[in-house]
Parts: C-alpha cells; structure tokens; sequence
C-alpha cells in the first residue's frame, strides 16, 4: 500500500495513511498555521512517517526529525509530500 | 560593568528552549527550587527567578516557558520574548539555550535564531536528556557541537544531576564564554533547517532508533479502543480509591482531633478562649485536615500522570471529540490540570493558540472538579450514601463520586460548545501538540511533588481556613446571649446560636435558599464558602460544635443526626445532601479563581460572567435535583 490517492506522485499530506513514509517537498500556503509548521521542521526536504490517526480518524500522529507531533487533518493540507521508495 | 556597583543588581542568566526540553527541572537542579515538572509541553508559562546556590558572586537563573520560535505565537512564548527585547524588567545578561539531545535536528533551530539575534551577551547550549540519546544508540561529539557553533556545550542529565557541577562552575563567569559564530539571520525556517541539517552532517550527528519502549505502549494506549478503554479504566480506578484507600486513614485523623477537642475541654478551664480553641480552632481547620489522605492519593495519581508522559496522549485522544465543542486537545490538558487546582489550570490555557478558544477554556474550567469540592464530596457521600457495593466489585459511594467528576466535566464541555456557538464564535482553529517519550518519574521526584502538594493543603488550612475559622467564630459568639440561671446547656447553645451575626444573617437569607433545601446553617456555609469552597466544612464544624458543645463528635455524625427542633425530622437528609452536591459541581465558590480569572482576561468583564452563569445554573439544578429526589428517595 502506498498511501498515495491515484498515480500521482505528489500528493497532500492530509491523505496519507498509517504505514506512509515520504519527504516534503512543498509548503503551499504561506500563513499562520503554516508558518508554525515550517517552524517546527516541516520544511522541504525533511523526511517523515505517518504513525497512526486518533479515533474517530483525527488527528494524525507523525514521526519527524527525531520526535513525535500530532496535528489535525486541516491543518496538514498545505503540505505536499512524495513517497520514499523503499 | 564594574566590580562592586552602588545597587549591585545580580546577574541574571536566562533558559530558554523548546517546550519539555527540560528547563525547570535544570532550573530546580541549580536553584534549589521546586517548581512544577512534567513529561508534556507547557508545564511552565510563567517567568520565574531564583538565585544560584553556593555562588560568591549574586547570579540569578531565570526559568522562561518553552517556545518553538521566538516569533511568539501564544502568550506564553510571547513572556520569552518580552524578557529578550526587555519589555519585562530584568533582562536577562547571559542566555543557556536547553536543547533535548533527542530532537537535536529540530531544536538547533531555535539554538540558530538566538545565535543569530543575541550574540551580544554571552551564550551557552546545555542538551539535556544526553542518557536518553545513548540509550536509543545515538551518537553526539558534544566538542565538535560547540565548534560548530563557536559557543560552550554543557551534556547534563537533569533528573540525575549528572553534568550540572560544571554547568553551575561555568556560570560563575559568563563573560569567559566563547562567543558565538556568526550567523546571518535567516529569512526563513527553510534556510535555517538547510543549516541544521548542515551542521547534523558535519558534526556526525547520527539518526537515532525509535524508542520502542514507547512504541510498544502507545499501540495500546493510543488504539481506537483499547486507548479509550484504558483511559475511563484509569479515571474509574482514581475515584475508587479515593474512597476505599483513604478511609481508614480519615477514620483516623478523624479519631485524634476528636481526641484532642475532648481532651482540652476537660482539661482547661471553661471559658470564651478554651470555646475558641475547641468549637473555634479545632472544629474548624480539623475538620478540613481530615481530608489530607484524599488529596494525597488525588495528587500522586495527577502528577504520576503527567510525569509519565500521558497528558499528550490523552489530548490525542480526545482531540476531536474536543473539536465538536469547538475546543481542541490542548484544552484537555488544561481541563485535566484543573482537576488539582484550577488557578493554575486557568495560567495554563496560555499555551492555547488561538485567543477565543483560551477565552472559552478559562471560562469553563472552574466546572472541573477542583481539589477544594474533594473535601466537600467526600463528607457529604459518605453521610449519607449507603456504603454498598453493586456487582460485588464497585462501590456505590465511589460511583457517586465519579458521576459528580463526570458531571463536572460534560458541564464545563457543554458549556463551551454554547459558548463557541454564541459569544465566542470563530473558526475551528488549529492543534498540534508534541507526543514526548514515556519516561518514568523517580521515587523522589513524585514524592517531592506530592509532597509539595499536600503543604499547600495544609497551608491552606493554617492559613485561609484557620482565619476564616476566627471570623465566623466571632460571628457565631457575638453578640452573646444573655446567660440563664437555670437553662440547661444545650438550650442555651442553641440560643447562642439564634442571636449571633451568622445566625442572623443565616436566618435572612435562608427564605432564597429554602426551596434548594438549604437549611440557615448551610446558608452561612455557603456564603463562608464564597472564600474557598472547603471553608463550608469548617464553618458547619464549628456551628454544630457550638450548637453542641458537649456531644460533638465530629461532623459526620452531627450532620447525620441533626434533628429539626419544631417537626422532630431529620434536617439533613439525602434529598439535601444531593442537592449540596449538585450545588457544589456548578457553583464558582473561589475568590481566588475569580482573581486569576480576570488577571489572565484582562477584565472583571468575564469572571463577572462566569461567577453569575454558574451561580445561575446550581440554583436551577440544585432545585430541580431536591424536588427529585425529595419525591423519589424520601
């Protein structure tokens, strides 16, 4: 299972499932919520897992640069991320 | 600066860093203090300052809140930055820079944007947690760190006091630090990352395994249902205990204050001040001590929690059931804090985002079941609940508790969903909080805790308690009743009572709270409980033990067996106790509350609110849960 939704090769983070590992590669918006990300190390470039969601399917638990964050679903919309062939 | 100025001002070295990077607990290390710890993000919101021990020179450590950036987003990373730009008196001299080894290519961005705009003090880094990142198979070259950097580099491990001797060496002279490299200021998180990942490479900074340890628990306590499960487990267990561990224990303390009252009056001679120490004092501020054991267990179940690392997931869980009320996860910490106090519960709603979801937190916090109402459920549960089990395993006592925690909790969630859909509209903003590892509190460092936390029970007592305790003695022995020859004790103690102040007033306003119930004596408890709410407790001791003077047997049984003089009934009885109850779930009775409330609000505007809301919905509740039960139970 890839995660990814089509054949797209560059897809939001929002819609990635547990089990996916990829890399940034675009911050799309530019605003508050953005900005706090970026600050938090999701920049293009950096790596990540997706662990798993909460119930109810939210929020989502990710693993980056060293340590474990959740976020909600909306929040990670502007993210775009590719998959890490493995 | 000179040597030996006229006001020598002390020189002040600030720590700074990521959120649950470790700061207090270096802070506590080198000061001696004992502020609050916890495994979660915003623990400390507040700017503190304590001298460092064992110094020739004066150096005072700042203690700062955790923040991500110094961009501050939310108030209490704003406090950081108010104390850099010196907009908050006692600017720092020198700055450490906490950084947790474990994260070390998230942190060393914040590490960057000081270096890169306070070079012109002396800074240091100090990475906590360095057993941490071994025991996970990293790798670190602290010397090759501090040449990247140009700055010195302080490995500690905080808890342990390992690494903190040459820290608090190095702090005698800040002015010999090396000073920092060069950085231009970036522009952008991207450029600064680009240069952390730079450095990570340069200095051999090695990936570090998952800690699988708390892989292995999160699979279980952050599963869809299992992770639910365990949580009302974990909250039904609490609650239990509270009545099963701690009885004996009350029964107890319970035992030797009634000692002491019988003792003292046989032994000093009957007179106004012998009245004051046995009805005034010992009624009083004993009948509030016999709750320590509760708090006790409240506490050591509380900071267990937060120091293993579980408040995270607990807000993980609950976030989006949080989102339906238009709250969010971090609210739930908030919430969950306020279960101990929520003065300080209301401070923490700092770390929350978005200003109308603060706004609505702080506002509904004052519904959580605060270690003040313990006290005042626990008399009143086992008075008058029968001490049954139900399926041989749960007793009904302890359910009863839980259901007031319950109801304490749905109430204040209720109210923010109508408060988020009224006054304090806006988006559903947004939520992120760091998972931290679980980590195991040491012996000492929950005992301390708890410690610390039952002294300012018992300051509590020997302070609000016992002078509130004075006043409403004064008030129920003055003006005196003239003394009959001839009338028996008993009668004349009522008497007493019927001409003091507080029966007075008792009487004046018992017409508004009859329909709840509410005899005059509760009537003069409640409003004595406008202070603090456990201040109740004391006040009814202290009217039963000088309506009875000879007999008084703790308060337990006074209010069981307290009779009404004209229809020979029982005054208290279960429809009054569960009506007390539900008073005491909805009601704003703290002053202190109401303080903090409008100093973290900046107006009386919403305190004002909060103490009329309330107050209105345990009239209406208290009423409707009397007629109920008055119909159905007597």
């Amino acid at each position: 299972m890839t995660g990814l939704v089509g054949n797209q090769k560059i897809c939001s983070l929002a819609l990635q499932k547990p089990g996916f590992q990829g890399r940034i590669v675009d911050v799309l918006a530019k605003g508050k919520v953005t900005q706090r990300l970026r600050e938090l190390g999701f920049v293009p470039g950096t790596t990540l897992k997706v662990l798993r969601w909460g119930p109810l399917g939210d929020p989502i638990e990710l693993e980056l640069r060293g340590y474990r964050i959740c976020l909600r679903r909306q929040d990670l919309m502007a993210l775009q991320v590719e998959l890490i062939a493995k | 600066m000179t040597s030996k100025g006229v006001l020598a001002s002390p020189l002040r070295v600030a720590l700074l860093g990521a959120p649950n990077s470790g700061k207090t607990t270096v802070f506590n290390a080198l000061t001696g203090s004992r502020a609050k710890v916890g495994n979660f993000t915003g623990v400390t919101v507040e700017r503190r300052e304590a001298p460092l021990r064992g110094m020739q020179r004066s150096i005072h450590v700042l203690d700062l809140p955790g923040s991500y950036s110094l961009r501050g987003e939310t108030i209490d990373e704003c406090i950081v930055e108010q104390v850099l730009d010196g907009s908050i008196e006692g600017t720092p001299d020198a700055l450490l820079i906490v950084v947790d080894a474990t994260t070390l290519s998230r942190s060393l961005a914040l590490v960057l944007e000081v270096l890169e705009g306070h070079s012109d003090r002396p800074l240091a880094l100090v990475v906590t947690m360095v057993d941490e990142l071994r025991a996970r198979g990293g790798k670190l070259d602290f010397r090759k760190l501090g040449e990247a950097l140009g700055i010195p580099v302080f490995p500690v491990v905080g808890h342990r006091g390992v690494g903190l001797d040459h820290l608090r060496e190095s702090l005698a002279r800040p002015e010999d630090w090396s000073p920092a490299k060069v950085f231009l200021k970036a522009m952008e998180p991207e450029s600064r990352f680009k240069l952390v990942d730079q450095i990570c490479e340069e200095i051999g900074s090695t990936e570090i395994e998952p800690d699988t340890r708390s892989d292995h628990i999160d699979r279980w306590l952050l599963h869809p249902f299992v992770g639910s499960f365990v949580f009302l487990a974990v909250m039904f267990l609490l609650f239990q205990s509270i009545f099963s561990w701690s009885v004996p224990a009350m029964d107890g303390i319970e035992t030797l204050f009634q000692m002491i009252g019988s003792f003292s009056r046989e032994v000093l001679p009957r007179s106004l001040l012998t009245e004051l120490w046995a009805d005034g004092i010992l009624a009083g501020v004993g009948s509030v001590l016999v709750f320590l054991p509760q708090i006790v267990i409240l506490f050591t179940l509380i900071h267990f929690l937060e120091d293993i690392g579980y408040m995270a997931r607990a807000a993980f869980v609950i976030d989006r059931i949080m989102g339906w009320v238009g709250l969010q996860g971090r609210s739930f910490v908030v919430l969950l804090s306020c279960s101990a106090c929520a003065v300080p519960g209301i401070m923490a709603a700092r770390t929350i985002p978005s200003p109308r979801d603060r706004l609505t937190t702080i506002l509904v916090s004052p519904f959580m079941t605060c270690s003040a109402r313990l006290p005042v459920y626990t008399l009143l549960i086992s008075a008058f609940i029968p001490s049954q089990n139900v399926f041989g395993l749960f007793g009904v006592q302890g359910l009863v508790m839980l259901g007031l925690y319950a109801l304490g909790a749905l109430t204040a969630l209720g109210s923010a969903a109508l408060l988020k859909s009224t006054i304090i509209r806006g988006e559903l903003a947004t939520f992120y909080m760091e998972l931290p590892p679980y980590r195991m509190p040491t012996l000492k460092l929950l005992s301390v805790q708890v410690w610390h936390s039952a002294r300012a029970f018992l300051k509590r007592a020997g302070t609000i308690i016992f002078v509130t305790s004075l006043v409403i003695w004064v008030l129920l022995n003055f003006p005196r009743s003239p003394v009959q020859s001839g009338t028996v004790p008993e009668i004349q103690a009522q008497q007493q009572l019927e001409v003091s102040v507080a029966g007075k007033v008792g009487h004046a306003i018992e017409p508004a709270i009859a329909p709840l119930g509410f005899d005059w004596k509760i009537g003069v408890g409640l409003i004595a409980s406008l202070v603090a709410r456990e201040v109740i407790i004391a006040t009814l001791a202290q009217i039963y033990a000088v309506g009875n003077p000879d007999d008084f047997g703790g308060l337990r049984g006074a209010i069981q067996g307290d009779i009404d003089p004209v229809t020979g009934e029982l005054t208290f009885n279960i429809a009054v106790a569960l009506s007390l109850l539900i008073f005491f779930v909805f009601a704003l009775q703290c002053t202190s509350t109401i303080v903090v409330m409008a100093r973290e609000t900046g107006s009386w505007r919403w305190p004002v609110f909060a103490f009329s809301y309330m107050l209105g919905l345990a009239y209406v509740a208290s009423f409707i849960t009397y007629r109920i039960a008055t119909v159905w139970l007597l």
